[in-house]
């Protein structure tokens, strides 16, 4: 982006900065925190290290929740794509699963996994699995009839009409729902965290709150946990200049 | 010489909101081997839909397909469509497009015969290039490649060259009397521009509107290069304008 595109932005997101300060003055409030107290409370938690112990915890989560929802989400979409009976069968019941919120979910996950990692884990994974199933389904039924037809009148192997057609055709879908998955995960290991973890950016929050109203530093929290998200969001967009798909954004 | 394609006796309706529609109602034609038909119709008439069911896409109500005198049930590689919109997959570069409907050969192999098709068609560079990269032009010259890949004994073309500009569509039918010259393939090409069909083709069957009979047949028996300006042609043409119910007011000449 340049510099010049970049200048509004940043010109609002000062203005909010002022006017946060502003307002914390003229109230002369003891509890909410002046962004440089912001600042300072951030810089404390990087010297004494807390604070990528955190990031790294929640990472590691997301990592490990998302990319068990991405095995399993991308075959499943593309069998339910092409198999008219397992849409049939499966469809329904992901609709119903889907608008239950993960949070909904999180006295099950401690029944079931504790209170360790595998409860976070698993919400992730049942957060970003549907949308990620969704999208490779719609991606696998709106293949062009024409791209079809041309392999079918080439008389291909199975396989090569997989490796060769569905799966190239449907690979954008795929990034999409992956981009969709990837930032539901990220807000679902905060929430998750806030709740009987003892690390994780989501954990840190709760805490800070509990532990003598550190205000500066919930705030510090919710500040890296939108610079990350976004981070992450840019990564998968990152994937979306991979030859493989420029096809679909050319033009 | 002996007949590639018959045709006996089709007939297709469709299932409407409105009930049924008649598409197409008891065409029979035959069309022998190394023959250029061109099939021209009103837009609507149901074209498209005749030419799906010769190919095999498309089962037909009644009726049946006879190529080389053994019943079609689907499409096969032995003859290949080529459409309007095309089908050049555009997430494989050019090579893998014309490699596509290789099968059973060697990988090494698979290449040079590509690169040879890309070569005759006039995409020789291209190779490595993606669609979205070619123009118009061009990718149709890659569709035409990848068809004549696998040495079909039949080519389909439904409107192969009518999303193109006329300069280019021009190109494209020289172009393609070029290749058929080299290598004989039977043609049945559907169009609505009677002079392309006229330029092409060794007969022209005149399909009426929807259902779609066959209602005149013209044998084109001037020798190629053929120029379309020349008085002969033009008669032809307006004799088939005529029958798809243009006038010669219309016609302003």
């Amino acid at each position: 982006m340049q510099v010049k595109e970049a200048l509004p932005s940043l010109a609002v997101i000062a203005a909010l900065i002022a006017v946060w300060w502003l307002t914390v003055l003229a109230t002369h409030s003891v509890i909410f925190p002046t962004p440089w107290a912001v600042v300072t409370g951030t810089l404390e938690l990087l010297k004494d290290g807390t604070l990528w112990r955190h990031i790294g915890a929640s990472l590691l989560r997301v990592g490990v929740g998302f990319g068990l929802a991405v095995c399993v989400a991308v075959p499943l979409g593309l069998w339910m794509g092409w198999v008219r009976g397992a849409y049939q069968t499966l469809n329904p019941i992901f609709q119903i699963l889907r608008p239950i919120s993960p949070i909904a979910w999180i006295p099950i996950a401690i029944l079931w996994f504790g209170v360790g990692d595998a409860s976070p884990i698993y919400l992730i994974f049942i957060s970003s699995v549907f949308p990620m199933v969704v999208q490779t389904t719609v991606g696998v039924h709106t293949i062009e009839k024409r791209y079809l037809r041309a392999a079918e009148n080439f008389g291909v192997s199975r396989r090569t009409l997989f490796k060769r057609v569905v799966i190239p055709a449907v690979l954008p879908q795929i990034l999409v729902g992956m981009r969709i998955g990837l930032g539901v995960a990220w807000l679902v290991v905060v929430a998750a965290e806030m709740i009987a973890l003892h690390s994780g950016l989501g954990y840190m929050i709760m805490d800070s709150r509990n532990a003598g109203n550190r205000y500066d530093l919930v705030i510090a929290g919710m500040i890296i946990i939108g610079l990350i998200g976004l981070s992450l969001d840019g990564i998968m967009r990152l994937l979306e200049e991979f030859k493989w798909v420029r096809w679909r954004y050319a033009h | 010489m002996r007949t590639k394609i018959e045709v006996r006796n089709l007939t297709k309706t469709f299932a409407s909101d409105k009930g049924r529609l008649p598409v197409v109602e008891s065409v029979s034609f035959e069309v022998r081997d190394g023959e250029f038909v061109a099939i021209v119709g009103p837009s609507g008439c149901g074209k498209s839909t005749l030419m799906n069911i010769i190919a095999g896409f498309v089962a037909p109500d009644t009726g049946a397909v006879l190529i080389d005198g053994a019943p079609r049930t689907k499409p096969s590689s032995k003859g290949i469509l080529i459409s309007q919109q095309g089908s050049v997959f555009p997430w494989l570069t050019v090579r893998e497009n014309l490699m596509f409907g290789l099968n059973g050969h060697g990988p090494a192999n698979n290449m040079e015969i590509a690169d040879h098709y890309a070569g005759i068609v006039g995409l020789k560079g291209f190779e490595d290039s993606y669609p979205h990269e070619l123009s118009g032009g061009m990718l149709k010259r890659a569709e035409l490649a990848r068809a004549l890949v696998v040495k079909p004994e039949i080519l389909y073309m439904d409107e192969p060259f009518s999303a193109l500009d006329a300069l280019m569509s021009l190109r494209m039918r020289n172009e393609l009397l070029r290749i058929l010259a080299k290598e004989r393939h039977t043609v049945m090409l559907i169009t609505h521009d009677v002079e392309e069909a006229i330029h092409l083709a060794d007969r022209i069957l005149v399909l009426s509107p929807r259902p779609t009979r066959i209602q005149a047949t013209f044998e084109v028996p001037f020798p190629r290069p053929r120029r379309v300006s020349s008085s002969e042609l033009q008669e032809m043409r307006v004799a088939i304008l005529r029958e798809l119910g243009v006038d010669r007011d219309e016609l302003g000449s």
